[in-house]
């Protein structure tokens, strides 16, 4: 299937800023889908609200645009009812990480079979500027105009914590590394947490004069590098990325058949 | 001095004049610009305040009422699903008898997903004691912030100052705004009734057993009977200081009316536009504006309509299963006087949709020449007639 069959055309031109690194995000999460070989209806998208949720208007999946914050946990009652499915679940860090962090952290420990992808641009960007939790201390916000003082999480520690059994993290300039990352994601049978950074050029970058859009993607590339490098060992600030956490856990959907298998003690 | 202001920062300055000292607030569309308003001017130092930004909006209301338990003047502003999301807190902060209050932009609830103008956020919110205060321009919604802190500190009662999404939210008017020694000389500083004080230690909103509890919501009740009465006070003493006043509903070319539209909002001017054009063609129409919900001026209300010929709710919000919310209210403020008018329920201007001259002057002539109102809401306006799925 073509890429663009997987687009609901008639919702375009999109809604996201020029520069914005949301789209790559799109693309990169379609080609995965595409090289998975997915047919439209095996995939459902829950989203949240904020720029980053509007992604699940313009696939041609079955899709839900659901309440700030609660995506994870209307996703958690599709994939109950209909474990056959590929569950994505695209959120800003604002809505995964603030008014939605406690659906976050219990999804992961859970281990339900889902990809929650973590759209990062540090900033709420649909309603103007506002600092969000990945804000990060000393960065300009429209609610903090003399920088923030409030500390940051650190998605993929968060997540590792937190039990998620796939933990990844890249950048929207290396939108093929992305393709590669969420398409193990999206097979790995359990929670798969995916932090993409993202520029977000009409705010957190304007606010904190991080240049162009081409700007903040040049310093994705130059700030971050693969997972134990060596030039990690050189520079420690440099931000790694890759796949942090593969491991099996049992699956939420498949332990709760078993309990009632169980239960069942053999009658139907 | 006279300027021009966007109606959410119209919010704002009153906020910062009223020297409230903590607020908290989550973004979400059409409110955002009053608490960004406020955050730079905590951070330029031009008003000594906290500025809590939260990770949600019930940790908003949660941190507002921590502030305000501690006997500080407090504010949050929010809309539509902040709203809702709070709703379990609306109930605590009025419970606890704090003075707290909120600037909320009406806003349609989803889905679909709509962030325009709707009242049916606020009005769900019409049984967890708060005093509800509708606004129709950028004036009023300074000047009924203001009256809010006094009101709310006179009887120790949460306000909700409601005004409307985009329409009023992010358009410009020329506002007069107050003098600083004119907003003190006004509204003095808060004492506090309700105080955590380490001289003093209390407990606050343990456990109420049943001998109690009954008890403590009358007590609410009696505070929101003597509300109408605080709220005439607060506009005497807002009126000596600024020279205006609105009052909790507002009759317009009542006296002679055969049918009187009750409008809230910004509709309201529309509608004060629609009155004038139809007197000068010899309608007999007038306009009854309300501006206070909650308490629901029951007294106000069956004084003015009581006697009157036919009455035309304009309800921008609607109570499925039932009808427009504001003409429930009002047909429940009518049953028991002894002519009470036919009362005729329209629904309109949902979900952002405009409300122009022609859609009232619809509903003037609808009910003049209908003797007896229907059972349903009459929805005006709709694009399709289709049988509905």
């Amino acid at each position: 299937m073509a890429i663009k069959d997987y687009l609901r055309q008639k919702f375009f031109p999109h809604m996201w800023c020029p520069g914005c690194g949301h789209g790559i995000v799109l693309n990169s999460m379609l080609r995965a889908v595409e090289e998975l070989g997915f047919s439209k209806n095996e995939i459902v998208m829950v989203s949240g609200i904020g720029c980053s949720s509007r992604i699940s208007g313009y696939v041609d999946f079955h899709s839900l645009h659901t309440l700030h914050g609660r995506a994870l946990a209307f996703a958690t009652g599709v994939k109950m009812s209909q474990p056959e499915l590929n569950v994505i679940v695209p959120m800003g860090d604002g809505d995964a990480l603030a008014i939605g962090g406690n659906h976050f952290i219990h999804a992961a420990r859970r281990n339900i079979a889902m990809t929650a992808v973590v759209m990062n641009n540090r900033i709420y960007g649909m309603t103007g500027g506002q600092y969000s939790p990945l804000s990060g201390y000393g960065a300009i916000a429209t609610t903090a105009p003399y920088t923030n003082i409030d500390h940051d999480f650190d998605i993929v520690e968060l997540s590792k914590a937190a039990g998620a059994t796939y933990v990844a993290r890249t950048t929207t300039y290396h939108a093929q590394q992305m393709t590669k990352i969420l398409k193990e994601a999206i097979l790995h049978d359990g929670f798969s947490v995916v932090e993409v950074l993202t520029q977000c050029p009409t705010y957190f970058g304007r606010k904190n004069k991080l240049g162009s859009a081409a700007d903040m993607m040049e310093y994705y590339k130059k700030n971050t590098t693969p997972i134990g490098s060596k030039a990690k060992a050189e520079n420690p600030d440099l931000l790694e990325r890759g796949v942090f956490v593969r491991k099996d856990l049992p699956e939420y959907c498949s332990e709760y058949d078993k309990v009632i298998e169980t239960a069942m003690k053999g009658r139907s | 001095m006279k300027t021009v202001l966007e109606g959410s920062h119209a919010v704002s300055e009153a906020v910062r004049m009223a020297r409230i000292q903590v607020m908290s607030a989550y973004p979400i569309t059409p409110q955002t610009h009053i608490v960004e308003a406020l955050s730079e001017y905590v951070a330029e130092g031009r008003m000594d305040a906290r500025f809590i930004c939260v990770e949600s909006e019930h940790s908003a209301m949660a941190a507002v009422i921590g502030a305000a338990s501690g006997g500080v003047r407090t504010f949050t502003a929010t809309s539509s699903h902040g709203l809702a999301l709070m709703h379990e807190l609306l109930h605590w902060s009025s419970a606890a008898r704090l003075p707290i209050v909120m600037a909320e932009v009406n806003r349609a609830l989803g889905p679909g997903w709509n962030i325009w103008m709707d009242q049916t956020d606020s009005l769900a919110q019409r049984d967890t004691g708060w005093i509800q205060l509708y606004v129709e321009d950028a004036q009023e919604a300074l000047d009924t912030t203001l009256q809010g802190f006094h009101l709310a500190e006179s009887i120790n009662l949460p306000v909700m100052v409601v005004l409307d999404a985009f329409f009023l939210s992010h358009t410009y008017e020329p506002v007069d705004l107050p003098e600083q020694a004119d907003v003190d000389r006004f509204l003095p500083a808060l004492k506090p009734r309700i105080r955590l004080d380490t001289r003093t230690p209390f407990a606050m909103s343990q456990m109420a057993p049943p001998g109690v509890y009954m008890e403590m919501r009358r007590d609410i009740q009696s505070a929101m009977e003597r509300a109408p009465d605080h709220f005439a006070r607060t506009e005497v003493a807002f009126e000596k200081v600024f020279g205006r006043r609105y009052g909790a509903v507002e009759a317009v070319a009542c006296e002679d009316a055969e049918v009187i539209l009750v409008m809230t909002g910004t509709a309201a001017s529309t509608c004060r536009q629609v009155v004038e054009d139809l007197r000068s063609e010899g309608e007999k129409i007038g306009m009854l504006k309300l501006k206070m919900f909650r308490p629901f001026p029951v007294n106000a209300i069956r004084k003015l309509l009581g006697d009157a010929r036919k009455v035309a709710v304009v309800d921008r919000n609607f109570s499925f299963g039932a009808s427009g919310i504001f003409a429930q209210e009002i047909r429940a403020a009518l049953c028991n006087h002894p002519n009470h008018p036919p009362v005729f329920g329209y629904i309109a201007g949902l979900g952002g949709r405009d409300i122009t001259p022609d859609t009232l002057k619809e509903i003037y002539r609808m009910t003049r020449d209908t003797d007896h109102p229907q059972a349903e809401s009459v929805w005006v306006g709709l694009t399709t007639e289709k049988e509905s799925r």
